[in-house]
């Protein structure tokens, strides 16, 4: 990264920019406000493109920072990541969402949340509270107490975008949908059957967990982040112990390593296969579906009979891992995910064979490399575009180095393409479990001591800190500083979902309405994570 | 054709067996009409999304809730019962209370999971409830975090009489 650095030295006439902490995978800069947009937009500018992992509004005031603003950016590749800090912000920010529109979210929230203006975004409706709470209400505020303003919340229409012409008309759907499926809002803009354009309302399921959980030891706040979204918490809760563990500047057993990747691979493979089995549900294709939630029930009872919880909570804890499994669960685990491994691979002929099926995949719900790359999209849903984007190949992490992982890719963007890129990650997670339970298997002369007195490292206060991990819809990033007692300050959660659901409006122009449940599970994005 | 055959032939029955029992062994407060068969409408009131996926799970081949005569339907105006899953976001409360209202008397609310019994994990939230009893009258409870489909396919045939 020695370009960047000289970059961000060529600064050092103007004082405020300060190279805090540059090691070989990590740096922090302080930059002054109204140098963002410039330094970021020569960030950006740099190639391979590089991605953002979680973009955090603090209220420091407190310390004497006012309000900041954390931008963390990662240059694939390089396996560098950036966190550039700019403090001192009082009542507005500079906007970087035109540089960088992944960004426009996260900076509609901070609007909400925290009262501070987006200065030249775009798009400065309310995001995540919708109209309708108490004037001056911005709960992520320190001096911010909450209460009861949940009782003044006064239902207030909606804000949508108007549309005139001849033979337009909208179709509102939800927030409640027909079927077992999570709250949003939905307004399509149509001609006739084609979509024109999409507009979509989230933050039904938003409770305000970023506020819950500050103030709470790390093992309470693991509790809460552990059910931000039901399907990651393998992923959340790994994301959040490394962001924990490296505040304890703390080390982890090789043995807690190879359990942490057995486990993040073993939610990818029951999401994923899932997640195929919802895809066909979406056009109704009920053998698709009747086989994907098979396999999927089987891989769960898997969890639960050897992690003891379905969907694999409570076993990730800081500083290491609440029990492991022996040789001779291992072998078990081993030969049970073999047979479900080849029952994949004679049940995945029967749907991506399927031309009724293919119809409806192929070239429905595309989305253009260049948007997924503009709004900082992750996980199949980017590596289906051709970006290959990874995190297991990006960053060395738990045994992912030695798994040698190659971001699975496709080309064309559609449905087809995300259905394919999971059905190759499958194999791939069940090929990498063989390996690590082989190694599970052996590992029978030491019992590790487990959480080896994590509670007793001292905690360093008031220092950013993040953790990302690849869960089976992208990357979810964990951003953690802690006071002086060691209790939560802030804990921003950047769930894939977030980062994904800005994408998928884009891809329904020009497709029929009825398109739009496959569009929708082929992205598979959960609301929970996103609304928070 | 010919493959699906096969798998099919070479799968069997997948349906997990026990608890297919018709007739009611013990009394049950519903009408005798219900006590058949049961129409659910799912509501998510902002759950983490687990208790929602258990739900999906139950109508799996595996534990095929339908063959006890309970499905779950597109609309409220089909429903007997409401299921709800999560703490209750303040975001989502009138639309609650409206599909409550859309359904068709009687009606039950049943509350699934930890949360939508007390708010669970999420207890002092800013934009949530304690549980969804707050707004609508619950009849059942079934806890868990989140209760299994072993759990919720119980509660149900309890709550009609047949187990």
């Amino acid at each position: 990264m020695l370009g960047l650095q000289e970059y961000l030295q060529s600064y050092y006439s103007n004082p405020a920019v300060k190279i805090e902490q540059w090691e070989k995978h990590e740096g922090l800069v302080e930059v002054p406000p109204h140098d963002l947009p410039g330094i970021l937009a020569y960030c950006i500018a740099m190639r391979p493109h590089p991605i953002w992992l979680t973009h955090v509004v603090n209220d420091e005031r407190q310390l004497g920072n006012g309000f900041c603003v954390y931008l963390v950016l990662h240059f694939p590749g390089k396996d560098f990541s950036l966190t550039l800090v700019a403090k001192g912000i009082k009542s507005e920010f500079p906007s970087l969402a035109l540089i960088f529109p992944a960004l426009n979210w996260s900076e509609r929230e901070a609007q909400d949340l925290f009262g501070l203006q987006a200065d030249g975004h775009p798009d400065p409706r309310s995001l995540v509270l919708h109209p309708g709470w108490p004037k001056g209400f911005h709960p992520l505020r320190k001096d911010y107490k909450t209460g009861k303003e949940s009782k003044d919340f006064k239902r207030a229409p909606l804000v949508f975008p108007e549309m005139h012409g001849d033979g337009i008309f909208q179709v509102p759907v939800g927030p409640i949908h027909a079927g077992i499926i999570e709250p949003g809002h939905f307004r399509f803009y149509a001609i006739g059957e084609p979509v024109l354009h999409l507009e979509a309302q989230l933050f039904y399921t938003h409770k305000g967990i970023e506020k819950l959980i500050e103030g709470r030891s790390i093992e309470d706040g693991l509790r809460i982040i552990e059910r931000v979204c039901g399907v990651c918490t393998v992923s959340h809760a790994l994301a959040y112990c490394e962001a924990s563990e490296k505040l304890a500047n703390f080390e982890i057993s090789r043995s807690v390593l190879l359990w942490r990747t057995i486990l993040a691979e073993l939610e990818r493979v029951y999401n994923h296969v899932g997640d195929i089995g919802n895809m066909c549900a979406g056009v109704g294709f009920a053998l698709g579906n009747a086989n994907g939630s098979q396999c999927k029930e089987e891989l769960q009872r898997l969890n639960l009979e050897f992690f003891g919880h379905r969907f694999l909570r409570g076993i990730v804890v800081p500083g290491g891992m609440k029990s492991i499994p022996g040789p001779t669960e291992s072998q078990t685990i081993r030969s049970r995910l073999q047979e479900l491994s080849d029952d994949f691979e004679k049940w995945i002929p029967l749907l991506i064979r399927h031309d009724g099926f293919r119809q409806r995949a192929v070239t429905t719900g595309v989305l253009k490399p260049e948007s997924a790359v503009d709004l900082g999209v992750t996980g199949p849903a980017a590596r289906a575009s051709g970006l290959p984007y990874d995190w297991r190949e990006l960053h060395a992490h738990l045994l992912y180095p030695e798994l040698k992982v190659k971001a699975m890719i496709e080309h064309k963007g559609d449905c087809w393409s995300r259905l394919m890129v999971r059905v190759k990650e499958t194999r791939e997670s069940f090929r990498f479990l063989h390996i690590l339970l082989s190694e599970g298997m052996k590992k029978s002369e030491h019992r590790p001591e487990i959480q080896k007195s994590f509670s007793e490292h001292r905690m360093q206060p008031w220092q950013p800190a993040w953790g990302c991990v690849e869960s089976p819809r992208g990357t979810d990033v964990i951003w953690l500083m802690l006071d002086d007692e060691s209790k939560i300050y802030r804990c921003r959660v950047r769930s894939a979902s977030y980062a994904n659901w800005p994408a998928v409006p884009l891809t329904v122009p020009g497709n029929i309405v009825p398109d739009f449940p496959l569009i929708n599970k082929s992205f598979e994005l959960c609301y929970s994570c996103c609304d928070r | 054709m010919w493959s699906l055959l096969l798998r099919k032939l070479s799968m069997g029955r997948l349906t997990q067996k026990g608890g297919n029992s018709l007739r009611s062994h013990k009394s049950s407060n519903l009408p005798s009409s219900f006590r058949k068969s049961l129409q659910i409408r799912h509501l998510d009131c902002g759950s983490c999304n687990g208790c929602d996926w258990e739900l999906t799970a139950s109508i799996n081949s595996i534990y095929d809730l339908q063959h006890f005569g309970i499905d779950f339907v597109a609309s409220p105006r089909h429903a007997d019962l409401l299921a709800c899953t999560g703490p209750g976001s303040t975001h989502l409360l009138n639309a609650a209370r409206e599909t409550y209202e859309a359904m068709a008397k009687p009606k039950w609310v049943m509350a699934v999971g930890d949360c939508a019994i007390d708010g669970g994990v999420f207890k002092g939230a800013y934009a949530s409830e304690r549980g969804i009893g707050k707004t609508l009258p619950v009849d059942i409870k079934v806890p868990g975090c989140p209760p299994t489909p072993d759990d919720v396919i119980k509660a149900l045939l309890e709550f009609m009489g047949k187990k």
